[in-house]
């Protein structure tokens, strides 16, 4: 009954000034829109730049580094202990890079209930013949399942199918880059040549495009049996195992770990992509300063009208509190004006911001280096949405507070008597 | 007006002028008060009366005597005074803001010499709000208790109209009634008919005259007006600050 009363004596104040409080609130109305729209926006950019890495990448990568061996032998001398020894002449062995035991690795990986899955990969690199010339380039041996799966290989097969890698025998999917500079179609064949000098012919199936240019001049994927094949080698040969978690934050973690039992090297995606994340979080924060300062912008708005109102309703204050309404009443009243305003004004806001993103969300947006994404990147997480509504509640509940405060301490006598 | 009874005790008879009940609404014993701004100026020098149930007194003397400041220490909105106030026999003093608040909107119906109505409320509201916020009834209850003070004053028919669209002397008869609503204790004008013509003060005056003979309503108010407080039941003068000596009673009354 009494809220209801405050509330009432606040609806009439607000409307008796109604203009005013709606420009109060389309101040919180804009900030909110512009807050949810800038962070959706910029969300969604962030997602679709850490989604080309971070869709692409392997949380952990086991691979084989060539090294020199790491005892040479004059090492093996006890003559001189604890002196610097500058005779090294033991190169690395004439090896690739393969992972001994990979069967056995996959298998126990993906027995490992923090693995979400495993794509085994050989590297290859070959030059492409193109007339005369030869481009250097690199082959991936993919398991095509595995890598569709995982990494979404075949939103960036932009033309042709992946299932034809499998299906054709000695086929490949060209680099974008690759395939201008041979001027081949698909169903083409192109001739390749080992870096030990043996030429294979292979038949394109699809043009590849990662969206990053310089991958594309030089990166193609064939299957495992083929590039096994190319290379002469048994079907066990493996030069990566890529790995996907569940959750992605074990990573660093877990690569120590298969690190020491594998007895590979084991780069997790952390240490790999390091710069993305202070992109991200670097965007993200420029957002949220710029929304929360518009946000503050509106306060000011909002402390203004009540100011405003307070010094006009000097006179019903007055009444109200010679007629038995105290202190905590008239601040109430005024809270609960500032407080509409600022619930009226966010609500809006949230709803026009929801509104102006989705319409951002439709315009298109061709960029030939990102061939999925075919209109603006907008990112709809909730999370924003009730920041935007908690913020608005805040600044306009701190925006009221000292008018409310100023009106709550207002002596009646003082203005009866100026009458 | 006055009842006179007779009283026996232990042999001998005094003579009281008794007033309905013994009973005292409010009692100033004593009070004193000075502003400091920007100098002490002693406004209000041990000032003591006290005012009967049903009685009806008014306050006159010269302008800047003092009488204004009194009043708003009698209605507690004032709280920076030395001596003691008793309302209804509870002391105010050393009252929080909250229950002095309470204190008058339960007991005291204050009129001014501008009616101070809301103009975001239609009359009834105005009239209404007090009680609405004294939280005894329900609103439906206060509104047809709004009905009635409004009958009192003769302006039923302005109920659903706005404060503006009223005249002078109706919108100070829909601040008695706001003052009316809740039954005070008492009813308190600082120079209620100030801003009225004759005609207006005159109906104002009958009106005062009249809740105080038929509703008993105890009334203090302050004047300028002489006629006016020849035709109340007693009359408070002062004079630079102090309560004057000497008979208070009108007899007229
Ligand atoms: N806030 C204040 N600061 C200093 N002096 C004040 C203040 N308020 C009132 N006074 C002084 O107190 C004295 C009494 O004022 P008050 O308003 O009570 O007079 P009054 O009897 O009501 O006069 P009037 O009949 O003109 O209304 C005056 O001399 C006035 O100058
Ligand atoms: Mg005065």
């Amino acid at each position: 009954m009494k809220i209801n009363l405050i509330t009432r004596i606040s609806v009439a104040l607000l409307t008796a000034r109604l203009k005013q409080t709606i420009i109060a609130a389309f101040g919180v109305t804009f900030s909110i829109t512009m807050f949810i729209t800038l962070l959706s926006f910029m969300a969604g950019l962030n997602d679709l730049l850490d989604n080309l890495i971070l869709n692409r990448t392997p949380h952990i990568r086991l691979y084989n580094e060539i090294l020199p061996s790491p005892i040479q032998p004059i090492n093996r001398s006890t003559a001189y202990p604890g002196a610097y020894h500058f005779v090294k002449h033991i190169k690395p062995k004439n090896e690739l890079p393969e992972i001994r035991n990979s069967e056995a690795i996959i298998k126990a990986l993906e027995n490992d209930p923090n693995v979400r899955g495993v794509a085994p990969k050989n590297t290859v690199a070959v030059f492409y013949n193109v007339g005369a010339i030869n481009l250097t380039g690199v082959i991936n041996g993919i398991d095509v399942d595995a890598e569709n799966r995982l990494f979404i290989f075949q939103d960036y097969v932009v033309e042709g199918k992946t299932q034809d890698l499998k299906n054709t025998p000695n086929s490949i999917i060209l680099g974008i880059g690759v395939a201008k500079k041979m001027l081949v179609r698909i169903g083409d064949n192109i001739q390749i040549t080992t870096s030990d000098g043996t030429r294979f012919p292979l038949k394109v199936v699809g043009f590849f495009q990662s969206g990053i240019e310089e991958l594309d001049k030089v990166q193609s994927y064939a299957t495992l049996a083929t590039t096994q094949k190319i290379l002469g080698k048994p079907v066990s040969y493996v030069t990566d195992i890529q790995i996907k978690l569940h959750d992605i934050t074990l990573a660093p973690a877990l690569a120590r770990r298969y690190h020491t039992r594998f007895g590979t090297e084991a780069i997790d995606i952390q240490t790999a992509n390091a710069q993305f994340e202070t992109g991200s979080s670097v965007r993200t924060l420029i957002s949220y300063a710029v929304g929360i300062t518009l946000l503050i912008v509106a306060g000011f708005g909002i402390y203004n009208i009540l100011n405003m109102m307070i010094y006009e309703k000097m006179d019903s204050i007055a009444i109200l509190k010679a007629t038995g309404f105290s202190g905590k009443d008239v601040n109430a009243i005024f809270i609960t004006i500032a407080l509409t305003i600022g619930l009226v004004g966010g609500a809006l806001g949230l709803i026009f911001g929801l509104g102006l993103s989705a319409l951002i969300g439709e315009i298109p947006f061709d960029t030939p280096s990102l061939p999925t994404v075919k209109t603006y990147p907008i990112s709809y997480n909730p999370k924003f949405y009730i920041i935007g509504a908690v913020f608005s509640i805040i600044t306009t509940y701190l925006a009221g507070y000292f008018p409310s405060k100023k009106a709550s301490r207002v002596d009646p006598v003082d203005i009866i008597r100026g009458k | 007006m006055a009842k006179h009874v007779w009283i026996r005790k232990k042999g001998e008879c005094y003579f009281l002028s008794v007033l309905n009940m013994e009973k005292k609404v409010i009692e100033a014993i004593g009070i004193s008060k000075s502003f400091h701004d920007p100098i002490t100026v002693k406004v209000l020098t041990d000032v003591s009366f006290a005012i009967h149930a049903g009685e009806f007194v008014s306050v006159v003397g010269k302008s800047g005597c003092g009488k204004s400041t009194l009043l708003y220490i009698l209605s507690t909105m004032d709280t920076s005074y030395e001596g003691e106030l008793l309302l209804d026999g509870v002391s105010m003093k050393n009252k929080k803001d909250a229950e002095l608040a309470r204190v008058r909107n339960e007991k005291i119906g204050f009129v001014f010499q501008f009616h101070y109505l809301l103009n975001e409320f239609n009359n009834l509201h105005n009239v209404m709000l007090p009680g609405l916020k004294y939280e005894k009834l329900t609103p439906k209850e206060v509104e047809h208790h709004a009905y009635e003070k409004l009958k009192i004053l003769g302006i039923e028919k302005e109920a659903l109209k706005y404060p503006n669209q009223l005249s002078g002397g109706q919108k100070q008869r829909v601040a008695i009634a706001r003052a009316l609503i809740n039954d005070p204790l008492i009813i308190m004008g600082d120079e209620p008919t100030g801003n009225l013509d004759k005609k207006n003060s005159d109906v104002v005056f009958h009106i005062f005259k009249e809740l105080a003979e038929e509703y008993q309503q105890s009334l203090l108010i302050v004047t300028h007006d002489l006629d006016f407080a020849a035709n109340t039941q007693r009359t408070i003068t002062m004079e630079d600050g102090r309560i004057q000596k000497g008979p208070t009673n009108n007899l007229t009354a």
